[in-house]
């Protein structure tokens, strides 16, 4: 079990690691990457079960499908500094041969990866497979998975929101990065989704909602309450309001950072107001 | 020329449902899935003796391809069950991400395939899906001919590592395979011995083939015939050992004339041993409502189509 501090300190390097990769090949998704980045080093580093002694099947192992590839910078991030491969290997973040393709892949081989995801909508469907899997298999651990906002304007959501209810897989916790942004814009501007705790709950889903997506302490709370109502006939679905380009602060309250990368000004401000804690790879 | 008789006519798709069946006592990580058309997959069968093996995902393709990826991750080896439309070109997507792309282990199963689903129509009659599933790095694509040979390829493709798309149809239509046949993926079935043209067939075309070659026999023309059950991997090998012999070749499909067996074949043709090739195959047209055998008439996907093709073949050489 790690303190608040360490946790603290392992989400400022990887909000380093994103920016130093995303600028090294100027191009990827930081502002997602750095929204999601308290979020996920809390489920690997505090919350999940699990093993970087990479086994495709992860008997016995909680699992994490990440659905909205995009935000492969802090993925690869805490993989890497969880100890599934070396942190050195960040550097190789999109370039030509990498292991570290701009969306993850399990095609390369990279430890830690259990599905291709990039092309959105789809990451809740497997992720109920793999559920349903470790049901067969008398198989208590639980999966976890991580969905955009904007991502749940994809029907096959839907589909999969209502089998997950209308099946009673209880043992799925799926997690909204609620940002309210998309690339084109606000979600509210590019396409109003209306009351989604509403939504999710006329499915049939326990939903929970937490304001401070990026506080830490928050998201061991959030995710402790999740894990508790889990194995009694349904889903829990996780609103977590986060801000996109946390931590960096000409990178927040913007959709501006979406899919763009720093320049070298930009990265050294970025990197001045987050000091290394880990070393950098 | 050996001569095939059949004593018995049965439907592919009622082949796929007893070797899931058979794989349903025999292999206990074999699960299966289906999106609300489970009379017509013949899959009542498994799920009446593994009802906790079975995944009922109602009218929603994209969800049952990405739960069946998400099975593998376990273990289990899922296969799918709906038409052939709704096993590919509705989820084409989701099956090359989450499936091909993410190497996952499922079996697409596809029944209804082509014309021969009949009177619904071209909505429901896809000749585009071979080439789809074709073009997937990584993707087994089968195509079988009788009841016999769809049992054998399902009980075969659980123990073969990787994604299959296994193609079928709705019709009855002659056995003419034997039962106990060991299915070889991507292994290339000899029917018939002849000199003067090669046939390779694929589906409810081989029996097609096989009548054609005894009218041209009747012609005094020897036509050897293969069965192309496997598309891909093509059996590269068959092919050009028999077209060494005959010197042409006459392909036949229930499937678009772009994108299916024909122009698989074309290639390997053009990069080995540029022998005449014509094509029995749909004209780069949807289909339409009627009974399956006016379909195939009127779309000239049958052993008359076969002879002429033939006949403008030989005139070729």
């Amino acid at each position: 079990m790690s303190t608040t501090q360490q946790l603290k300190d392992f989400a400022q390097q990887v909000r380093r690691d994103i920016v130093r990769m995303v600028h090294a090949v100027n191009s990827g998704h930081p502002g997602g990457s750095l929204g999601c980045n308290e979020f996920l080093t809390v489920l690997y580093q505090d919350v999940m079960k699990h093993s970087t002694d990479f086994d495709m099947d992860g008997e016995g192992e909680d699992l994490f499908f990440l659905s909205n590839g995009h935000i492969s910078p802090v993925f690869y991030s805490v993989l890497a500094r969880s100890g599934y491969f070396p942190v050195e290997e960040l550097a190789t973040f999109r370039i030509l041969n990498t292991r570290l393709q701009g969306h993850p892949t399990t095609h390369e081989g990279l430890p830690g990866v259990r599905m291709a995801s990039g092309s959105l909508g789809q990451g809740m469907s497997v992720a109920l497979g793999a559920a349903q899997a470790k049901k067969l298999n008398g198989d208590d651990r639980l999966v976890y998975t991580l969905h955009g906002d904007g991502e749940l304007q994809e029907g096959q959501n839907w589909e999969a929101i209502m089998y997950a209810a209308g099946k009673n897989v209880d043992n799925l916790i799926s997690t909204i990065d609620y940002n309210g942004q998309q690339i084109d814009g606000s979600t509210d501007h590019v396409m109003p989704m209306g009351d989604l705790k509403a939504k999710f709950e006329a499915f049939g889903w326990i939903v929970l909602e937490e304001e401070k997506g990026n506080d830490i302490e928050s998201i061991q709370k959030v995710l402790a309450e999740a894990k508790s109502l889990t194995g009694n006939g349904k889903p829990v679905c996780i609103l977590l309001q986060t801000e996109m380009g946390n931590g960096i602060d000409f990178m927040m309250h913007t959709h501006a950072w979406h899919g763009k990368a720093p320049s070298d000004a930009q990265l050294e401000d970025a990197l001045n107001q987050n000091p290394a804690t880990l070393g950098d790879y | 020329m050996k001569k095939y008789t059949f004593t018995e006519q049965k439907d592919t798709r009622s082949g796929f449902g007893a070797g899931l069946a058979e794989l349903g006592r025999t292999n206990p990580n074999v699960v299966a899935l289906c999106a609300d058309l489970i009379g017509s997959l013949k899959m009542e069968k498994f799920i009446e003796e593994n009802p906790e093996r079975f995944f009922q995902i109602g009218i929603a393709e994209a969800n049952m391809i990405g739960i069946a990826a998400g099975l593998t991750i376990g273990g289990k080896i899922p296969f799918t069950g709906t038409f052939a439309n709704f096993s590919t070109g509705r989820v084409y997507d989701q099956i090359r991400q989450s499936v091909a792309y993410s190497d996952k282990n499922v079996k697409i199963c596809a029944s209804h395939a082509g014309l021969t689903l009949g009177e619904d129509g071209a909505t429901h009659q896809i000749l585009e899906d071979i080439g789809l599933m074709k073009m997937l790095p990584g993707m087994t694509v089968i195509n079988t001919c009788d009841y016999n040979q769809t049992k054998a390829a399902t009980i075969a493709i659980a123990d073969y590592d990787g994604p299959v798309y296994l193609r079928f149809g709705r019709p009855v239509v002659p056995i003419f395979t034997p039962e106990d046949q060991k299915f070889e993926v991507g292994k290339a079935v000899q029917l018939t011995e002849g000199t003067d043209v090669t046939i390779v067939a694929t589906g409810h075309l081989v029996w097609e083939a096989l009548k054609a070659s005894e009218e041209l026999e009747a012609m005094g023309i020897s036509a050897e015939v293969i069965n192309i059950h496997t598309i891909k991997p093509l059996d590269e090998e068959a092919i050009l050992k028999s077209v060494a012999k005959t010197g042409c070749i006459v392909t036949a499909e229930e499937h678009n004339i772009i994108g299916g067996l024909g122009e698989s074949v074309s290639r390997v043709l053009v990069q080995n041993n540029l022998v005449p090739q014509e094509f029995v195959a749909v004209d780069d047209s949807f289909g339409e409502s009627g009974t399956p055998a006016q379909l195939m008439e009127k779309y000239k996907l049958n052993d008359k189509a076969i002879v002429e093709a033939t006949k403008k073949v030989i005139s070729r050489k």
